[in-house]
């Protein structure tokens, strides 16, 4: 514990701090380019340049100096100044100074920087440089005019992201940061735009769109997987224009994945926005809500409730998924299922035995990780990196049973016989089951099989689920299952198909075979028109994560809250206010009339959804069914990392992203 | 003037084969086995006690510099490298050891690698010293077939791998982290110290660092005794040194001669004098373009050792003495090496990277006079933005030739600028 003075105040630092975090320590601010808390040290930019005594007569980078005992640090003395002015000066010169026309305006550290730091006037009077801008993928635009060489984007992709596509190519003024024409082929590639301290990486789909001081910023989370990460939505009017990570040090850090980016403007594409009808000649038509929801009560009022069933999807928030649940189990339907993909976590399955325990910060202390049909770097990217970074600390080994995708790391193919010895000999192993695997027909034996190599101690809980998607740990916590006599998503699709189930309502399920609804009456309610409403005989618009307060559980089990960035467009309405409109024409009504009401009668049913940012531990019990596993090999639940929902499939981003990372043809002509 | 029999590259004109045999008459690697008996710790004191100074530039205590690796074997390779990146402008002491007397430098990097505790060396070779290194190659290749290299060396017990490693041609490979990371494969840019490669140097192991002469030279200072060679020379400056002379002198010349030679001496002794003799000098860069020129006043009175350069506000740096006659445009001299500064600069640090550009523009419309007065303090000001705000020394290698000449030319850049004003009002 060093001890050390920073201007005169004294202050004391953990052993292996530098004099920067040092001087933060103290409350002061440092300027920097280079340095970020969450990529190595570079010590390139020369903006944190302190005086330190005792040392040699110049000044020192704080960031990579390590604080010592006794230190002398000054901040602000005469060399300092002289020092900070004259990098900044030179940071200036071939900088283009096109800030009116620069996406980072507002937002820029370098003109933050200048304006707290720099000389008032250029003496610079020569050419300024000038660099070709580079390819970088659909997602990334460069001006690399614009570029100072902080090389954070280049630390990010080789050391966070694991996929080391960006370079320095040349050398000395000449130097440019180079992907050699390539798209930068990570989930995580986005996260550049916000470590780029100048304009020189911006948002592509973003481009001259907004100015930072024109958008209303909301505090949410991101629904696009089961990680939960937390956003920042940001809208102008009703337009939401971009996501930015919020930072989280258990959930996402402070990285979000280029779904949970560039996935929103989906948002404004095939939009449900008023309540539909299936008319006589097989079209859905526009209708008012009073008529929808007439026609959705007597469907229902003349339908037996065992021949209703309900059906969630993967993005509904916990509180429709209440509101759904009370109706229907008032209306006495048991046919309820939230698992769309036929994940065999049967009910009753107690709590630790479908999230992930020890929660998505708990791999950093595990020694040895078996994935079971889960490829993180898809389904979770942000909880990949985490385990990418836990990798790079050493002593790490990862299994992977089943056919999964290339990781950001090294893995070891291990079959399921022999999981159990590649486990032996670790002391805090983690296993992790994918969607993927439990949602075959043996899924519940993968379960069983899963728990059985897990070591679970007071300490430790080394099993884990990594869901996909982002309603489902709260809809296993409501229990949005099969009642006794209900039939779960499988039995639903054969029930229609024999005749047994006649009317379907469909809460956001999107992810499920239409063709087997063919012969039952469909509802939807959802935000955007895809499969579900392809398929629907009536349509009752919701509102998209972005357009409702709503409560979402992560995969680790922690409840967290989404706000409203905007207005649902048109009629389009929030979802548990449609079911409790639906309520009333029932003549079944729901007993709450405001959120807050809502929220209290969830939370004293659930207390977990109550536990606001909290990773709640679950539950260890007995689950999973033993039996045989199959010898198919186990895939992962995401074929296509950028489509998964109906809000990615409906983005035009997301659309170039398949056609440039997707589609290896592409990828080799784009090397021709 | 050094005695013949003082002189320790014998072989520096290649009078004699390089081979192992002629090296071996000419007294290379004998009693070597006896040397390194007498162990690490006399050997790194006998350094000490030699007073020999880094012949690379910067001049640290070799014997302190070799003391700094650590004591304790814990086992694993630690290692020597030796500096062949011989980049300087006007240097061309090492490619003569190397062509001639390679022999020197083997068996140096042997002793010195068990002054240092070191399991391996590595020769990093200028990638332009192509025969040089086929030579060094060879004389390593003699020295293992010998037995003088590899497992139980000369004998001794000590096992000791030596390896040669040819450069790809940038100067800052010559800075001794970016040397390293070139030799680890990387893209050769300087390390941030701390930690210093004494500690965490080549492959993350203890490292040490050496140029090619030190090195070379290192075994007769342990042959003859640390006594002869700090016989040489004033205090703090012992020995002898290799000097380059170059540019208008009658017969350029690498030479050894005493610390402490005066400049004129130098030139006049072993360069056969200035072309037109001593009063037709303009200036002398005293030792490798780094260090800040000289005009002629004081380079009649000029003493060559650190200390000695250092009281003009210059450097010995590697001894390359650059003697420029009054026929010399001193300011498109400097434009040039300015220049050279830029398209050597790695580009890491952003004073470096940016400021040697904005350096050399300016100093191109200072040729012509294409600037105003005001601007020749800019410049000076410029280079002291760079000074000292970076990661290595390039930044301080490149400012100080521009501060030389401004602090002795300045009358000479604003005739320039007043005889094109006086010009453009002409017309």
């Amino acid at each position: 514990m060093p001890k050390l003075t920073v201007d005169g105040v004294e202050v004391e630092v953990p052993a292996g701090a530098t004099v920067l975090q040092a001087i933060e320590a103290t409350g002061k601010e440092v300027p920097r380019f280079c340095y970020h808390d969450r990529l190595s040290i570079a010590g390139n930019c020369r903006m944190c340049l302190v005086e330190i005594k005792p040392g040699p007569p110049k000044p020192a980078a704080s960031c990579a100096m390590p604080a010592g005992e006794n230190m002398e640090v000054f901040t602000s003395s005469p060399m300092v100044e002289h020092a900070r002015k004259g990098v900044m000066e030179m940071l200036l010169i071939n900088h283009p100074l096109d800030c009116p026309i620069c996406d980072q305006g507002g937002e820029c550290d370098l003109q933050d920087q200048a304006m707290s730091y720099g000389g008032g006037a250029s003496r610079y009077e020569e050419m300024k440089r000038a660099v070709p801008d580079k390819y970088m993928g659909p997602l990334v635009k460069t001006i690399m005019t614009r570029c100072i060489h902080c090389t954070r984007c280049v630390r990010f992709v080789d050391e966070v992201a694991g996929v080391p596509t960006i370079g320095a190519l040349g050398r000395g003024g000449a130097t440019e940061i180079s992907t050699l024409e390539a798209g930068i082929n990570s989930e995580l590639s986005g996260n550049i735009i916000d470590l780029c301290p100048v304009g020189a990486l911006t948002s592509r789909p973003y481009e001259f769109v907004a100015r930072p001081w024109e958008l209303s910023k909301t505090e949410s989370v991101d629904v696009m997987d089961a990680v939960g990460s937390n956003i920042r939505v940001d809208a102008r009017g009703p337009e939401v224009l971009r996501v930015l990570p919020r930072l989280n040090e258990d959930v996402n850090e402070e990285w979000i994945s280029d779904k949970t980016r560039f996935a929103i403007d989906g948002l404004k594409r095939q939009r449900l926005d008023a309540p539909y009808v299936r008319g006589a000649d097989g079209r859905l038509k526009a209708t008012s809500w009073t008529a929808a929801l007439n026609v959705v009560a007597e469907k229902l009022k003349a339908t037996a409730p065992e021949k209703i069933a309900v059906i969630a999807g993967d993005q509904v928030d916990a509180e429709a998924m209440f509101a759904a649940k009370v109706l229907f189990e008032n209306l006495g339907v048991q046919n309820i299922d939230c698992r769309q993909d036929g994940m065999k976590i049967a009910p009753g399955t107690p709590r630790g035995g479908y999230i992930l325990n020890e929660g998505l910060s708990g791999v950093e202390k595990a020694d040895r990780l078996l994935l079971i049909g889960s490829d993180p770097r898809r389904e979770a990217a942000v909880f990949g990196a985490r385990i990418r970074k836990r990798w790079l600390e050493g002593d790490f080994k990862v299994g992977v049973v089943g056919e999964i995708g290339d990781q950001t790391y090294p893995t070891e193919l291990v079959s399921l016989e022999n999981a159990a010895e590649f486990l032996q000999g670790a002391s805090r192993p983690m296993v992790i089951v994918g969607a993927g695997a439990l949602a075959r027909a043996d899924g519940a034996s993968v379960l069983a099989y899963a728990r059985s190599l897990a070591t679970v101690t007071d300490e430790w809980v080394g099993f884990g689920v990594l869901h996909t998607a982002a309603s489902r740990v709260a809809g296993l916590d409501l229990s949005f299952l099969p009642g006794p006599e209900g039939q779960d998503v499988a039995g639903i699709l054969a029930g229609v198909k024999a005749g047994g189930i006649e009317t379907v309502f469909l809460l956001g399920a999107d992810e499920i075979n239409f063709e087997s609804l063919k012969d039952a009456f469909v509802i939807y309610q959802g935000a955007v028109g895809d499969d579900g409403a392809g398929a629907a005989d009536v349509v009752l618009p919701g509102a998209a994560f972005t357009e409702k307060d709503g409560t979402y559980i992560n995969t680790e089990g922690r409840a967290q809250r989404a706000s409203r960035a905007v207005f649902p467009p048109g009629d389009a309405r929030e979802d548990w206010t449609i079911l409790r409109a639906l309520s009333e024409v029932l003549g079944s009504k729901l007993p709450f009339d405001d959120l807050t009401s809502l929220r209290a009668q969830m939370i004293e049913k659930v207390p977990v959804l109550g536990a606001i940012d909290e990773q709640m531990p679950g539950a260890w019990g007995d689950f999973g069914e033993k039996g045989p596993v199959g010898d198919e090999p186990m895939h992962s639940a995401v074929a296509n990392f950028y489509m998964t929902c109906p809000i990615s499939r409906a983005s035009p981003t997301m659309a170039r992203c398949v056609q440039e990372f997707m589609n290896s043809s592409n990828q080799e002509k784009a090397h021709a | 003037m050094l005695d013949i029999k003082d002189r320790i590259f014998t072989n520096l004109y290649g009078e004699e084969p390089w081979d192992l045999a002629a090296a071996k008459k000419r007294g290379d690697w004998d009693g070597t086995k006896e040397l390194i008996a007498k162990g690490r710790e006399w050997i790194v004191e006998e350094m000490k006690s030699s007073g020999m100074r880094g012949r690379g530039g910067a001049g640290f205590p070799t014997g302190l510099k070799w003391s700094f690796m650590p004591k304790e074997d814990d086992g694993k390779p630690r290692y020597l490298v030796v500096n062949a990146d011989e980049g300087e402008p006007g240097t061309c002491k090492d490619r003569d050891i190397i062509r001639n007397d390679p022999h020197k430098l083997v068996e140096g990097c042997l002793l010195a690698g068990v002054g240092l505790g070191a399991t391996a060396g590595y020769i990093y070779i200028r990638g332009e010293f192509h025969n040089e290194a086929n030579i060094l190659d060879a004389a390593i290749q003699e020295a293992y077939d010998a037995g003088l290299l590899g497992k139980n060396a000369c004998g001794s017990g000590y096992d000791y791998d030596l390896y040669l490693h040819r450069g790809a041609g940038a100067y800052i490979c010559g800075e001794e982290t970016a040397l390293i990371e070139s030799l680890e494969g990387k893209k050769g840019q300087p390390r941030l110290k701390p930690p210093f490669p004494a500690m965490a140097g080549l492959y993350g192991r203890p490292t040490t660092v050496n140029n090619v002469e030190t090195i070379a030279a290192a075994p007769t200072v342990l042959r003859r005794g640390a006594a002869w060679f700090s016989s040489f020379g004033r205090e703090n400056n012992a020995g002898t040194k290799l000097f380059c002379i170059s540019g208008h002198v009658n017969t350029p010349c690498n030479v050894e001669e005493t610390m402490g030679i005066s400049l004129k001496e130098l030139i006049e002794r072993h360069a056969g004098g200035v072309r037109g003799g001593w009063d037709n000098l303009l200036a002398v860069i005293p030792g490798g373009s780094s260090t800040p020129v000289l005009p002629k006043h004081i380079c009649d009175t000029a003493i060559m050792d650190f200390d000695g350069l250092r009281e003009h506000q210059s450097g010995l740096g590697t001894a390359a003495v650059i003697v420029m006659d009054k026929s010399t445009d001193i300011v498109k001299a400097f434009a040039r090496l300015s220049y050279f500064y830029m398209h050597e600069s790695c580009g890491q640090c952003t004073p470096c990277r940016e400021g040697f550009g904005w350096v050399y523009r300016v100093m191109q419309r200072m040729v012509t006079g294409d600037a105003r007065i005001e601007e020749i303090d800019m410049l000076q000001q410029v280079t002291k933005e760079i000074e000292g705000h970076t990661i290595c020394a390039h930044g301080d290698g490149g400012s100080w030739p521009i501060q030389g000449m401004i602090r002795h030319f300045r009358p000479e850049l604003e005739r320039r600028i007043e005889e094109r004003l006086a010009a453009a009002r002409a017309a």
